[in-house]
């Protein structure tokens, strides 16, 4: 349980962190640090996850990897739901997201949730890239705690 | 027990390659390079014939009177060779795979490195001189 904790914390002081100077200099907010940050980790963490998995057959197949090990290995639950139009638009939704737990249930604080999630579609995106897969990954929060990441893969 | 491990990366760029003797390493390139063609056959009729077992190492990829090479590909695409002289019949297809496997948790480890940038020339010391007591079978 404590290791969760540490985790936690230490995302939530990212987000402060981050958002430091814009609160200071008055500036829009910028997300992309956050989403950088999450990128480079999201990138090297597969390469430890797919270590003893079979190849995937598949771009369902990955996103069924990420939804399943991938979702529990970092948020200690599975995706509660997983949607696609088979043309390279995946809706992945989780009821109850790990940073949004805490900050309410309901739509207290939702104008500051998008920073909260910055990080982990950063993570999904990084993901994703190291399996060959390049893709543009939104985050939605209609109402806490629950949260629905778009990911909308990019054929060339 | 090897005489040569590379690791070729996502775009086919050699990012590490090491053989016991210096002076023909130019000669490795070449090997290494020339199976580069088996390792994307495998991985095509893979995808074709799903029933196919979908192991990450890829076994025997050719062999020639002095040398066999073997292969293994990881989910991200990044490609291991071990050449292996052929006289030496001792290394059975198991302890290949062994080899294999150890030198994939070296690689993630020297990936995991935050001042590694992924893509670039795996530059580690230890990386080098682990993979070299492997070659030598030390390790």
């Amino acid at each position: 349980m404590a290791d969760e904790a540490l985790f936690e914390y230490l995302h939530s002081e990212l987000v402060a962190y981050a958002f430091k100077d814009c609160e200071k200099d008055k500036q829009a907010s910028d997300l992309s640090t956050l989403e950088y940050i999450g990128f480079s980790s999201g990138y090297r963490i597969i390469e430890r996850l797919t270590k003893e998995w079979p190849r995937f057959k598949d771009e369902l197949d990955t996103m069924k990897f990420i939804c399943t090990d991938f979702w529990s290995s970092i948020n200690k639950k599975q995706i509660d739901n997983l949607r696609t139009n088979h043309q390279g638009v995946y809706v992945l939704q989780d009821n109850a997201f790990r940073f949004l737990t805490r900050l309410s249930t309901g739509r207290q604080y939702l104008e500051l949730a998008p920073r909260y999630v910055a990080f982990t579609c950063g993570l999904i995106r990084g993901a994703l890239s190291n399996l060959g897969i390049n893709s543009m990954v939104t985050a939605e929060v209609q109402s806490m705690p629950a949260c629905k990441f778009h990911i909308q893969v990019q054929r060339t | 027990m090897a005489v040569c491990v590379a690791i070729i990366g996502k775009d086919n760029s050699p990012k590490y390659i090491s053989c016991l003797n210096p002076e023909l390493e130019l000669q490795f390139h070449y090997k290494v390079h020339t199976s580069l063609d088996v390792v994307e056959e495998k991985l095509t009729s893979v995808g074709k014939t799903t029933a196919d077992v979908r192991e990450l190492y890829l076994g025997l990829l050719y062999s020639t009177e002095e040398h066999k090479i073997f292969g293994y590909v990881t989910n991200t695409k990044i490609k291991f060779i071990i050449v292996v002289e052929s006289s030496n019949t001792l290394l059975r297809d198991n302890e290949v795979r062994t080899m294999f496997r150890k030198l994939h948790g070296l690689y993630t480890d020297v990936v995991c490195n935050p001042f590694y940038i992924p893509g670039d020339v795996i530059t580690s010391k230890n990386f080098d001189t682990t993979v070299r007591n492997m070659m030598t079978g030390n390790a």
